[in-house]
């Protein structure tokens, strides 16, 4: 009698998986969904599905006048308003010829640095979460909660600030407020230490990202990254740099950049990220001039027909803001470009070939942000 | 200004010791801890208690003619009383303490309202809404391995718990294969998990269910294996034994205790360790139910009661290995210095097992989780080859 053969890896039938992550899933930071296509463990194709969060911003604001579009950018990346609101206006400003008065500026690079520090303390706790510590996420939100208190004390909102207005920003902060926003800065530097300590040093935490969907300089480039996610890969693209707005060439800070463009570094980025910011923080209260806050401009704001494209460095990256005016008091047309959204396309490559462990930490470096991807 | 009232941590963290609700909570703590002490040298201890018990028990039921039998029936199910007791009270402790540890690692007060003090009656409240919830099961599930895989999950865990010694002359099965019992019962558990993975119909289980069966079987191999050299220092496989072999001192002051025993204990102690937390599911090897990844992994579909079986079977192991590594390396029940064996032995076996499960609770707040084949790596190239070579260097040590 013939004996069956033991079965071997070749004769077993195997087949893949389907697996939806997302949209409801608790590491897609949001509303994001990605088909996933498994094998075993390993992920054979990745298709990104984006869109649950459309509100249709871009053509909201065509019948909006100029002044109220700012409401609208503050949804987009909410956890980074600020920029949203900056980039906005400079470009609105670019379009109708104003400039805002050097106090105004200056303010507006303060609240766009604490911005960044608020918005790189949300990725650094989720992707603690991603990788599965917990704790780092409710000390990197302690400290965030400072951040928006200040926020609080000059703009009034803790999320939605719509403080950077066309012209300048809506309120001077008073010397108080200078005050409170140094103590934050001598408590907050020494606690980037301890999230060294506790997370980025962490053997587990470096086993999880080193060498982990890896992003040469050249890839990087093609697939339009920009931020922290570019610099990452060694790449000194930095539009604070590059082309400085808001007075940003007075400021003493350097381009941070990482050189193996793995997901260890696209993190790290972001924490040193947040040293440079409290550099730049601290030189500007330090040289704050004197002086108006909003620059005369009209309440209704009619532009000449014409264009204009103002980018910023957002807390995701180039984010960049095109305006087309036909002379009425609307926009013809509103375009934005979002550094998540393009961010979000080397998902589909990137996923190939890592197992779904892997996939989060990528996804979770990568920091989108799902109101700034659908707008 | 709008801050006033709304305290930074720059305020807060100053000086603690000025705050007066800190101090406050300090003298609680050493109040609790002190007057538990008292209360546990007043008892004294328990196994002359229950000998009174069982000859009161005898007396009795000879004056009503009962024959023998029905004593010991009568004695067996005091004992499981007991057992399941423990077990199902245990939890609830470790959940409420589990929560204000985790709270106070993350800057956080945890639950503060339910029972008045300190939230202590949050866990019981949490079950009462686990056992009035809808018992759901999925339209896709296997129905009756999903129904089924709780049970086969916890009754090994609560069956476990049979052989261990509470201390002294306190043990519910005082069998002579206690360990190897353990360690049999244990592997069982597997079963319930994957019949959870593959019953619930759902592919985030599934998933789950095939990781925790790889993990679970890879680690029990060092984790029985860390044992050996325990076992061959005392001779015996019953956990009495095991304990009574820890009892003596060195020099009269070092207790003989197995992590005491030079290399071999602490490298024994380590992997048992590490494998039990492995075991056990729980961070950095919370690969099983991996919450950013697999949502919940085996347990993604249970709710309600079915949901508070896995959790109870979670926290029960966690529980055991605490106690087998109490029993195992730090001499059960037995004083770490001479003088203080005032203190009963339940009481030193509990607070030992205490101060480890307070070290599992550490781990699990203060580590990120490792990737799946970094875990298998992890076992079979270094957890392993260490338990063998542990166990030859016992050898060694008995040798000479």
């Amino acid at each position: 009698m013939k004996t069956a053969a033991p079965p071997t890896r070749s004769s077993l039938k195997t087949d893949q998986l389907f697996v939806n992550l997302g949209p409801q899933h608790p590491s897609t930071h949001g509303v994001l969904r990605v088909g996933l296509t498994i094998e075993g463990e390993v992920i054979v194709k990745a298709e990104p599905d984006i869109g649950f969060l459309h509100r249709g911003v871009e053509k909201l604001a065509e019948i909006r006048t100029y002044a109220q579009e700012v409401v609208l950018s503050d949804r987009l990346d909410y956890c980074s308003a600020m920029t949203n609101n900056l980039a906005y206006c400079l470009a609105v400003e670019r379009l109708i010829g104003a400039q805002a008065p050097p106090r105004a500026d200056a303010l507006r690079v303060i609240h766009c640095e604490l911005n960044r520090i608020a918005s790189h303390l949300i990725l650094l706790g989720t992707y603690g979460i991603d990788i599965g510590a917990f704790t780092p996420f409710l000390h990197a939100f302690r400290e965030r909660e400072m951040v928006l208190d200040l926020f609080e004390m000059s703009s009034g909102a803790r999320l939605t600030y719509n403080y950077i207005r066309i012209g300048g920003v809506m309120r001077d902060a008073s010397a108080d407020w200078a005050a409170k926003a140094r103590e934050f800065l001598a408590y907050f530097k020494p606690r980037l230490d301890d999230y060294d300590e506790l997370l980025s040093y962490n053997p587990i935490f470096l086993d999880r990202t080193k060498g982990v969907g890896v992003i040469p300089a050249k890839k990087a480039v093609s697939w339009g990254l920009s931020g922290p996610n570019l610099r990452a890969s060694g790449v000194a693209y930095d539009v604070r740099k590059c082309e400085p707005h808001c007075g940003y060439e007075k400021y003493p800070f350097k381009i941070v950049l990482g050189h193996a463009g793995d997901c260890f570094d696209r993190y790290h980025c972001r924490v040193r990220e947040m040293r440079e910011a409290v550099k730049i923080i601290s030189a500007a209260l330090d040289g704050l001039p004197e002086g108006e806050v909003l620059a005369k401009v009209p309440k209704v704001l009619k532009p000449a027909p014409g264009e204009a494209y103002a980018h910023v460095e957002g807390s995701r990256g180039d984010l960049g803001v095109y305006v087309v005016s036909d002379g009425t008091a609307s926009p013809y047309r509103l375009h934005v470009r979002a550094p998540s959204f393009v961010n979000l396309a080397i998902l589909q490559e990137l996923f190939v070939g890592q197992r779904i462990a892997d996939a989060i930490a990528i996804l979770g470096s990568l920091d989108i942000v799902l109101g700034e991807v659908d707008r | 200004m709008i801050l006033k009232g709304r305290a930074w941590p720059t305020e807060l963290w100053d000086d603690p010791w000025k705050l007066p609700r800190y101090r406050r909570g300090a003298r609680m703590l050493a109040g609790l801890s002190l007057g538990a002490l008292a209360a546990a040298v007043g008892v004294g201890e328990l196994g002359p208690w229950l000998k009174f018990a069982d000859a009161e028990l005898a007396f009795a039921s000879a004056a009503l003619g009962l024959p023998d039998e029905a004593v010991d029936a009568a004695w067996i199910l005091v004992k499981v009383a007991a057992v399941v007791a423990v077990f199902v009270a245990a939890p609830v402790v470790i959940v409420w303490w589990e929560r204000k540890i985790s709270a106070h690692m993350q800057s956080r007060f945890g639950p503060m309202r339910t029972g008045g003090f300190h939230g202590w009656l949050q866990t019981v409240a949490d079950g009462i809404k686990l056992l009035l919830k809808e018992n759901i099961t999925p339209a896709q599930a296997d129905s009756w391995v999903h129904r089924l895989a709780p049970a086969v999950a916890l009754v090994p865990a609560l069956v476990c718990f049979a052989p261990v010694s509470f201390g002294q002359a306190l043990c519910a099965a005082d069998i002579d294969i206690g360990t190897l019992y353990v360690f049999a019962m244990a592997g069982v558990s597997v079963m319930g998990i994957m019949m959870a993975g593959w019953g619930s119909g759902n592919k985030y289980s599934l998933l789950g269910g095939l990781r925790s069966a790889a993990q679970l079987v890879s680690y029990e191999l060092p984790r029985t294996f860390s044992v050996v050299p325990v076992i061959m220092f005392a001779g015996s496989l019953n956990l009495t034994r095991i304990v009574a072999a820890q009892q003596d001192y060195w020099f009269g002051f070092l207790p003989k205790w197995f992590i005491f025993y030079p290399v071999v204990g602490q490298l024994a102690f380590v992997l048992f360790l590490i494998a039990s937390v492995a075991e056990t599911n729980r961070t950095p090897f919370d690969i099983p139910e991996a919450e950013s990844e697999l949502v919940s992994g085996f347990h993604t579909e249970y709710s309600g009661i079915k949901f508070s079986l896995f959790f109870m079977a979670e926290y029960g192991y966690m529980l055991l290995s605490c106690f087998l590594l109490a029993t195992f390396f730090l001499g059960g029940g037995s004083a770490p210095l001479p003088f203080l064996k005032f203190i009963p032995s339940w009481a030193w076996f509990f607070g030992k097992s205490t101060l480890l499960i307070f070290c599992f609770l550490w781990f699990r707040w203060t580590f990120p989780r490792l990737r799946v084949d970094r875990l298998m790596d992890f076992n079979w190239k270094f957890l392993l080859p260490w338990s063998f070579a542990n166990i030859a260097f016992a050898g060694l040590c008995l040798l000479f």
